[in-house]
């Protein structure tokens, strides 16, 4: 249907608006006495018995018993940050480069970084404050490794502030990598882990 | 008065308690669930298995909850009333004969506390009586939703005893008598000898005043939960607010036995089948009021007034004058 003749708000004979068909409100008794008589056997309340009847009946529960059954969510939901690994060495993708803490528009990344003996920046300390994080999804966007992602992880509850959040519960652990459990986010630019993901060769 | 008498009656009013105070509990249960299947949810699911013991986790949390007296009660009396409530609900257990006379090691039971000929008039009494416990405990809570559901509850209870006092009275002119078990043996020669049939008006109007006098939900105005928060309760809390809350389940299956009595044949001549029968009316009769309380809204109590005093008192009593005239001639 075309919002054309939506947008002209005015009631009209041209126009989609109309208004309501409101009866009159009755100010004799007698008519009082003509709308108590069609009301008593019209027959609505049984209308109404019938339909939650019936719904009892059909038996089609719609609860969704959360801790036990969950929703299924979105792919591109941004839930709780994961950093990722790469797929052919184990190595984490994040290679410092500080986008994610610049981008941040509620302040809440801390990095740090150091060159460690093979001459390559190695992550040493990454954070995000998820009581400030506002899941905008900007670290995720700006990443060029795609090596911080959100994953679909919800309940983030916990008994201390602290826990929100350290790399180590944000960084895939190694048995899930080498078991094929990473997953990846499907977007444009993303990997598709198989065997044509190879190692880079360094020794040049 | 022997001993015998003294020992039945007093076993016959502990069960009639522990089993309507056990039902009281287990209808509240029911009607979480039906209301819930009724609209498409679970219900209580987490406490025993479908949620049965939902009904002894409320107990334990209802009788273990501190008692607050709040500041700038009347004491006395707002304790005193879900008393009322409570005790008015199963003083008016004891004319009701919940089953037919049975015999066990020879000796014969009537399972009725009290076969006094007034019973209905009894229980009609001591229903109206139950009036007091909304009425002084809204009055007494020192607050204002409180009192205007004292003031309804008055309203309400004294025009609908009206109502139900005069349909009640074309069945008892055709019974000749104001026992249940009269009533009862009045009805036994089956389904054609129901009530019901010769006065279905009478039928109908009771089970309207029923609705108001138990406080169900097309007249559930007396603690209507979304304008004045919980009425007479809202101040009451832990078993206090309990004995309301079992008064007002033990009253609704008391007034279904008593609807199943007068106007379905009752028992019928007591036999296993009649009193099977029973309670499936009961039943029936106790799941009505959940079902309307899941079907349709609640009216304004203007137009409760209004429906008491200008449609169905004037229909009773035209449906009096023709049974009367019906009798004569």
């Amino acid at each position: 249907m075309h919002s054309e003749p939506l947008n002209d708000r005015n009631v009209s004979s041209n126009s989609t608006y109309y208004y309501v068909d409101i009866e009159e409100y009755p100010t004799q008794g007698w008519d009082k006495f003509k709308r108590v008589i069609k009301r008593t056997f019209k027959g609505e309340l049984f209308v109404g018995l019938w339909v939650v009847l019936r719904e009892m009946i059909k038996f089609d529960i719609h609860t969704v018993q959360y801790p036990k059954e969950k929703l299924p969510i979105g792919p591109r939901y941004r839930a709780v940050h994961k950093l990722l690994r790469l797929w052919e060495s184990g190595y984490e993708r994040c290679i410092g480069c500080g986008l994610c803490e610049k981008i941040c528009i509620s302040d809440c990344i801390r990095m740090d970084t150091k060159i460690d003996e093979n001459s390559r920046k190695e992550v040493t300390e990454y954070s995000i404050n998820l009581g400030r994080c506002i899941f905008c999804g900007y670290c995720a966007e700006v990443c060029p490794e795609l090596a911080i992602v959100h994953g679909q992880r919800y309940e983030n509850g916990s008994e201390q502030r602290a826990h929100f959040v350290i790399k180590d519960d944000m960084l895939t652990p190694l048995d899930l990598l080498t078991s094929g459990q990473q997953a990846e986010y499907p977007g444009f630019g993303s990997i598709t882990p198989n065997e044509s993901v190879k190692k880079t060769p360094l020794a040049y | 008065m022997d001993i015998a008498f003294i020992v039945e009656t007093i076993v016959k009013i502990v069960v009639i308690l522990l089993v309507f105070s056990a039902l009281a509990g287990f209808g509240t249960y029911l009607e979480r669930k039906v209301l819930a299947f009724m609209q498409r949810r679970l219900g209580p699911m987490h406490v025993g298995p479908f949620g049965l013991l939902q009904v002894a986790a409320d107990g334990i949390k209802l009788f273990t909850k501190e008692d607050i007296i709040p500041q700038n009660v009347v004491k006395p009396i707002f304790k005193i009333a879900p008393v009322i409530t409570a005790a008015t609900a199963f003083m008016a257990a004891a004319a009701i004969p919940f089953w037919p006379e049975f015999t066990v090691f020879g000796y014969t039971v009537h399972p009725i506390v009290a076969d006094i000929n007034i019973g209905i008039l009894y229980i009609l009494g001591v229903m109206a009586i139950g009036l007091y416990g909304p009425l002084l405990g809204g009055m007494a809570s020192a607050n204002k939703f409180s009192l205007i559901s004292a003031a309804r509850s008055a309203a309400v209870f004294i025009s609908y005893e009206v109502v139900s006092g005069l349909s009640l009275l074309a069945p008892l002119m055709m019974v000749g008598s104001l026992s249940l078990i009269d009533i009862n043996n009045y009805q036994a020669g089956g389904i054609g000898s129901w009530i019901v049939w010769s006065q279905p008006v009478a039928f109908v109007l009771f089970w309207i005043a029923a609705f108001a006098e138990t406080g169900r939900t097309p007249f559930h105005l007396i603690a209507n939960d979304h304008e004045i928060i919980d009425g007479f309760g809202t101040e009451y809390s832990g078993m206090r607010w309990g004995l309301f809350f079992i008064g007002e389940y033990a009253n609704m299956f008391f007034i279904s036995f008593v609807i199943a009595i007068i106007f379905l044949g009752g028992y019928g001549d007591g036999t296993g089948l009649g009193v099977l029968g029973l309670l499936l009316k009961v039943a029936f009769f106790f799941f009505f009021f959940l079902w309307t309380r899941a079907a349709w809204p609640d009216v304004r109590p203007d137009q409760l007034m209004w429906l008491c005093w200008k449609v169905l008192m004037p229909l009773a009593v035209i449906n009096v004058v023709i049974t009367g005239f019906v009798m004569m001639f």
